[in-house]
């Protein structure tokens, strides 16, 4: 049953025990890093344990008891799945390691059968390493070209760059990403896919970012393909789901070989499996398979447009708190409208990994770095940034703790 | 434990950073940078018989690195070849005094001693390729 109104976030606390943490000084746990994963609830810790300590077997093949209700319980998670994001049916959800072995299985699969000598692939400059380098190694192998979308100092893509690249009639795929992990940003890829479609050019979205915190809608949306992560939504790591529609998968040769995505094998040829399996080669990672469908159970239970709230909730009172502090360059969208819960940002000269530093005397979890996002970095002309980001367990407290900590930072260098 | 890292000195290195700049025709340039931070440093060095005669560095980084660079450059110019073959990770760690370091924070104090190594190994490539070997071997372990 899906709750109303604001979330109740102590209650919602109390299902993550990692949050009653104590980091070494005795602080509490402030942990502001959900943009690189985020914690997990009870209920997907007890499932994993249930899987392990009642019915742990290898999935699709054996007919005995425990191996069927393996294989059930690893089956239903892709049926929520497939519901989650309102794809039409199971045969389009394909499991994973994690988001970037979901855009690679496109690069190798998908983008090895159709990109060709002088085509282009249309990324932008905002994506996270795993939306460039499956498209570099494509790109060089094929004696294709990659091109950029290139982003506005306010953190929004450049659509008349996007219009142009479209225009030379060379253009085989456009892959962006849905939200920017490093400027929060949210693209348009509504308008994004609309453009695309109208020159018959699919569409990969980089749902990692988007999907754990909005509701995301692959039908109404209309990309061709969709990756995402299960552990920056509250399940476990090792799980990653690409989802490619239906008449688009039929086409697509077959990424890694082995057990699973066989219906028959001989000597010199091979019959594939049935959609999905046939991407699916090997003993998948079961129980975190089946720990996945705990999680998203539980943002079902608090429902999307409810997260999204209290994410934009957040942010706004986080970007308020910290265009107040002295020496500080916020980066990405100001309108909460088109950001997600990811504020990045650098104070004075203090370099991101000693603030981090200083954060982690607090017990407060920031990340640091360049966030697999280097051609952004250079694109910022900056090698670094700090970054906090929310979810759903998150409160104002915490961010006035992290503000605290910010001031202590000045202190410390003296700005 | 910041106030213990970023003390004055740490601070007055990362900030006015000694022996920094380019070098016009270096016998060694080397370059190097720690993926985790992005943390780099190039090493310049100019040897004059057995002895380091001039050294520069650049670099961009957290003031750990940096610092920690500036204050080796300090350490090392106008000394033997030799004191730095046998220049230890403590060594460094007490030259910062930052001997309380994680496992993180300990790369970034590091990487300058790991491009000074990597520098006398191209030094020592064709004179004199035991040491070369030893140092390269030294710095796989920084």
């Amino acid at each position: 049953m899906m709750q109303k109104g604001a979330l109740n976030v102590q209650k919602i606390r109390e299902d993550f025990p990692i949050l009653k943490r104590k980091m070494s000084g005795g602080k509490q746990l402030v942990y502001l890093d959900n943009a690189a994963t985020t914690q997990k609830p009870l209920a997907v810790i007890d499932s994993i344990h249930d899987y392990y300590m009642n019915y742990n077997s290898n999935i699709h093949r054996a007919v005995h008891q425990m191996a069927e209700e393996a294989t059930l319980a690893f089956e239903t998670t892709r049926e929520k799945v497939a519901k989650f994001i309102n794809a039409r049916s199971i045969e389009e959800i394909i499991f994973t390691r994690n988001a970037t072995e979901a855009l690679n299985l496109v690069a190798y699969s998908w983008g090895r059968a159709n990109i060709k000598k002088d085509d282009k692939v249309v990324i932008t400059e905002i994506e996270h390493h795993s939306n460039i380098v499956p498209w570099q190694i494509l790109t060089t192998e094929k004696n294709a070209k990659l091109e950029y979308i290139g982003v506005d100092d306010d953190g929004y893509l450049k659509m008349n760059e996007y219009k142009k690249h479209l225009d030379s009639n060379k253009v085989k795929l456009v892959s962006v990403t849905h939200m920017s992990n490093v400027l929060g940003t949210i693209v348009p890829v509504n308008d994004i896919i609309k453009m695309s479609h109208e020159k018959g050019i699919p569409v990969l979205i980089d749902g990692a970012q988007s999907v754990p915190h909005m509701q995301v809608d692959v039908q109404k949306m209309d990309c061709d393909f969709m990756a995402f992560s299960a552990h920056k939504m509250l399940g476990p790591t090792g799980v990653g789901i690409l989802y490619v529609k239906k008449e688009i998968l039929e086409k697509m040769p077959p990424f890694l070989g082995g057990g699973d995505m066989i219906k028959e094998v001989h000597k010199y040829e091979t019959r594939y499996n049935d959609l999905p399996y046939k991407f699916e080669g090997g003993t998948p990672n079961i129980a975190d398979v089946i720990g996945f469908s705990a999680a998203i159970d539980y943002l079902n239970n608090i429902g999307m447009d409810r997260v999204r709230e209290h994410e934009i909730e957040l942010t706004k009172y986080a970007i308020d708190r910290i265009t107040g502090v002295k020496g500080v360059t916020l980066y990405g969208p100001r309108n909460t409208k088109d950001r997600g819960g990811v504020v990045s940002f650098n104070i004075g000269d203090i370099h991101p990994h000693d603030l981090a530093t200083i954060m982690n005397d607090h017990g407060i979890a920031i990340r640091s770095g360049h966030h697999c996002a280097q051609v952004l970095m250079e694109r910022l002309d900056v090698s670094a940034t700090s970054r906090a980001s929310f979810y759903i367990y998150n409160t104002k407290e915490e961010i006035d703790k992290f503000i605290d900590a910010l001031d202590e930072a000045r202190r410390l260098f003296k700005i | 434990m910041s106030d213990d890292i970023y003390r004055e000195i740490i601070l007055d290195h990362y900030r006015n950073p000694r022996n920094k700049g380019k070098m016009a025709n270096p016998d060694v340039s080397i370059h190097d940078s720690n993926p985790l931070c992005g943390d780099e440093i190039d090493i310049h060095l100019k040897v004059d018989g057995d002895k380091i005669k001039d050294i520069k560095f650049e670099g961009r980084g957290c003031a750990i690195s940096q610092a920690s660079a500036s204050m080796l450059t300090e350490m090392v110019a106008g000394k033997p070849l030799t004191s730095i073959k046998d220049l230890t990770k403590d060594d460094i760690l007490e030259n910062i005094g930052l001997t309380n370091l994680g496992p993180a924070r300990i790369k970034c104090a590091l990487l300058s001693l790991k491009v000074l190594k990597l520098g006398m190994v191209q030094y020592y490539a064709n004179k004199d390729p035991a040491s070369a070997k030893k140092l390269q071997d030294d710095s796989k372990g920084l």
